[in-house]
């Protein structure tokens, strides 16, 4: 059972990923209103934010270490958060500066943080293989760490995941596959592009473990994922997880979602994980206060990283010619292999 | 009289954004011809997220206008197989740097299997794909990639410019007994919230029309340097035209439109007309379009050259912020300075 200060500190990240989001959307807006120009703005480009997705970050997070490595996809602020990568880096990321976690190379689906071994691709399941490649290196390494590998339920078509899922299953690889259904695709409802109602199935077909959650409920996320990260961590091998959660805006900022049905939307927002979290607080007869101390240190310490984002200095348009190479080639000499070579006739 | 004829033209031709010509052209063609169908992710209710599919499904349906799943080896190979089963498929490649999930369907099947069959086997299809950056989306999503696809043999490659082009190429494509890659450049279609240059909107015939493959365009004709483009370039240059105007410099403005089959000719006669060449491209700089024009203009035209130039990626990933985008990325001043230094020497 989960005990209370655990049930706390999901909450708190779950209210932090909910207002980052939220800060987010009115900051990316800043510029583009009335006209929307993808282009304008602090923060140019694509931005897939992640309400209503919290408490699958939260609760499978809640049972890793740094040294567990986490892959996400295009909608990574949640997972971020919850993995404990520098808030303050990742936000100034977003906003193209310099001190960014990748010094404004990245941005918002290319955020890396080697501390926590965290990495995000924007191409679909491609987060998948490198996962597996971690579990391998702690495998042969012998540690206990873990990997994780969370997707959308848009990505359990993709050759990259289902080869992964074999690998894993015939490795024994101390890996957890995370499917975050929030039933779009875009604009692609789940049922136009699989059969398979509960992606976990998948899992049969490669004899690994699967399981659903069925309720976006942190709680019930936290249960299932405890279960799949222990297995894992005692070199039990590899679980697929599929959990339910919501997609409370647009795939992007400025998608006009003209494709979704009103009550759809409605619905997504009406189930709030966030709330339900909450009233389980109280029910475990933690004060409202208290809980209200919780979402001001929330909203304050995203306020602190925004602020500090905006605060810093743009990169230099020169070093986009820096950092394509760890060992940049320009530097290369010949070793001699002459002072090597002993015996031979000559 | 002069009246008369204006309004006829009128009656005819109207002005349409890149995405509306692509579009009338993908329309025409279905209706012509029963076995042309579309497939791609979000390219149904969505209309394409680059509007490349906008109303289509209302005409044709979800059995022709196919939403498929986000597996782009099974509906790239697909369209490989439905095509050498005599259909015309168009696969819709989202983000062209999605490539690669697809891409031995792509250069192992769908460029191959024509020579590999010795000519028994034909694949009638078109890959479309959304290409360019200049809106901070990233290394992922931002590439052309033009150099790649017309490196590999076997596939035809188009990149239009305009409207008008857009229309008669796509009317090519479909029609055409090859794979033909169709790149279009998000920046020039039309997009509400992409907002596009002047340039490719342009009058357009309601009528069909195909304009060959291996056709470059003269877009401006000039008499001192030769720039030879493609896709949005072809828009930045013609800018950078303009204001060399203004300095006596006469740019001429070579539109290659298709890479793969690539007109030579219309690029060496410029160059023998000008002695001076700058190729400019949204690709990497190395082994791709600038090289290559470069190489095929020396080939055969050496002694024409007195200057050459080129303007590219530099040869790293694209960038997200905004001022490293901006400097990776070709702009109409690095054209000028350019064809400056091309007509200085
Ligand atoms: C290989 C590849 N194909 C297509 C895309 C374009 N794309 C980006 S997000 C997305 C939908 C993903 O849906 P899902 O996996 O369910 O995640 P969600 O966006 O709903 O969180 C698509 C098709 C991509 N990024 N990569």
């Amino acid at each position: 059972m989960v005990g209370v200060s655990e049930l706390h500190e999901m909450y708190e990240e779950m209210v932090t990923a909910r207002h980052y989001e939220e800060r987010l959307q009115e900051e990316y807006l800043d510029g583009k209103q009335p006209a929307f120009d993808i282009s304008a703005g602090p923060i140019p480009g694509e931005l897939h934010l992640a309400a209503g997705h919290e408490a699958s970050g939260a609760g499978v997070c809640q049972h890793l270490r740094d040294d567990d490595t986490v892959t996400a996809p295009h909608r990574p602020h949640h997972i971020a958060i919850a993995k404990g990568v520098d808030l303050k880096r990742m936000t100034a990321e977003i906003f193209g500066r310099e001190t960014g976690l990748s010094k404004g190379k990245g941005g918002h689906m290319h955020l890396f943080d080697p501390d926590v071994n965290f990495a995000c691709s924007g191409i679909i399941a491609e987060g998948c293989p490198p996962a597996i490649g971690a579990g391998l290196a702690a495998k042969k390494r012998n540690t206990d760490s873990v990997a994780v590998a969370f997707l959308g339920e848009g990505a359990i078509d993709q050759g990259a995941f289902l080869e992964s899922l074999n690998m894993a299953a015939v490795h024994d690889l101390p890996v957890v596959f995370v499917v975050e259904d929030n039933d779009w695709a875009i604009s692609m409802p789940k049922e136009r592009v699989t059969d398979v109602e509960n992606g976990a199935q998948r899992a049969g077909g490669f004899d690994l473990p699967g399981a659903r959650v069925d309720v976006d409920d942190a709680v019930s996320i936290y249960d299932a994922a405890k279960e799949a990260v222990g297995r894992a961590r005692d070199g039990n091998g590899p679980t697929l997880l599929e959990v339910q959660v919501h997609r409370r805006m647009g795939h992007f900022m400025g998608d006009p979602e003209s494709y979704r049905p009103d009550e759809d939307k409605a619905a997504a927002e009406q189930r709030d994980s966030i709330e339900r979290l909450a009233e389980d607080l109280r029910a475990h007869g933690v004060e409202d206060t208290t809980i209200q101390e919780s979402r001001e240190r929330a909203h304050e310490r995203v306020e602190e990283a925004i602020e500090w984002a905006k605060d810093q200095p743009e990169p230099d348009p020169a070093d986009a010619h820096d950092d394509v190479f760890s060992n940049p080639p320009s530097g290369v000499t010949e070793s001699d292999p002459s002072a090597e070579v002993t015996g031979g006739d000559d | 009289m002069a009246q008369q004829e204006e309004s006829e033209q009128q009656a005819t031709e109207r002005s349409l954004t890149m995405s509306r010509a692509m579009v009338e052209a993908i329309a025409h063609e279905m209706r012509e011809n029963d076995e042309v169908f579309y497939m791609g992710e979000d390219v149904a209710d969505y209309g394409g997220i680059f509007d490349s599919t906008d109303g289509l499904l209302d005409e044709f349906g979800h059995d022709r206008i196919m939403d498929v799943p986000i597996s782009e080896t099974a509906y790239i190979g697909a369209a490989v197989g439905a095509a050498q089963a005599g259909m015309r498929p168009i696969a819709e490649l989202m983000f062209v740097d999605f490539f690669g999930v697809g891409m031995d369907q792509i250069y192992n099947q769908m460029a191959k299997n024509t020579y590999m069959s010795g000519g028994s086997v034909s694949v009638p299809m078109v890959l479309t794909a959304a290409v360019g950056g200049t809106y901070n989306d990233a290394a992922q999503h931002s590439q052309t990639l033009y150099g790649t696809f017309a490196h590999l043999p076997g596939m035809k490659v188009v990149v239009p410019s305009t409207a008008y082009d857009a229309k008669g190429l796509m009317h090519n494509a479909i029609r055409d007994d090859d794979p033909v890659v169709y790149l279009f450049h998000k920046r020039l279609m039309g997009i509400g919230w992409m907002p596009a240059p002047d340039g490719p909107k342009t009058g357009v015939p309601k009528d069909d029309y195909t304009i060959p493959f291996g056709s470059a365009d003269v877009k401006r004709e000039g008499e001192d340097v030769t720039v030879v483009t493609l896709g949005l370039h072809v828009h930045r240059a013609l800018d950078a035209a303009e204001s060399l105007a203004d300095e006596d410099i006469d740019a001429e403005i070579i539109d290659l439109r298709t890479l793969v089959p690539l007109d030579t000719d219309t690029v060496r006669e410029s160059v023998a007309k000008t002695g001076r060449l700058v190729v400019v491209d949204e690709d990497y700089r190395s082994f791709g379009v600038t090289g290559e024009i470069v190489a095929s203009v020396a080939e055969d035209g050496l002694a024409d050259l007195e200057a050459v130039e080129r303007v590219a990626v530099p040869d790293v990933p694209i960038p997200y912020a905004r001022p490293m985008e901006d400097e990776v990325i070709p702009d109409t001043d690095d054209i000028a300075d350019a064809v400056r230094s091309a007509h200085r020497t």
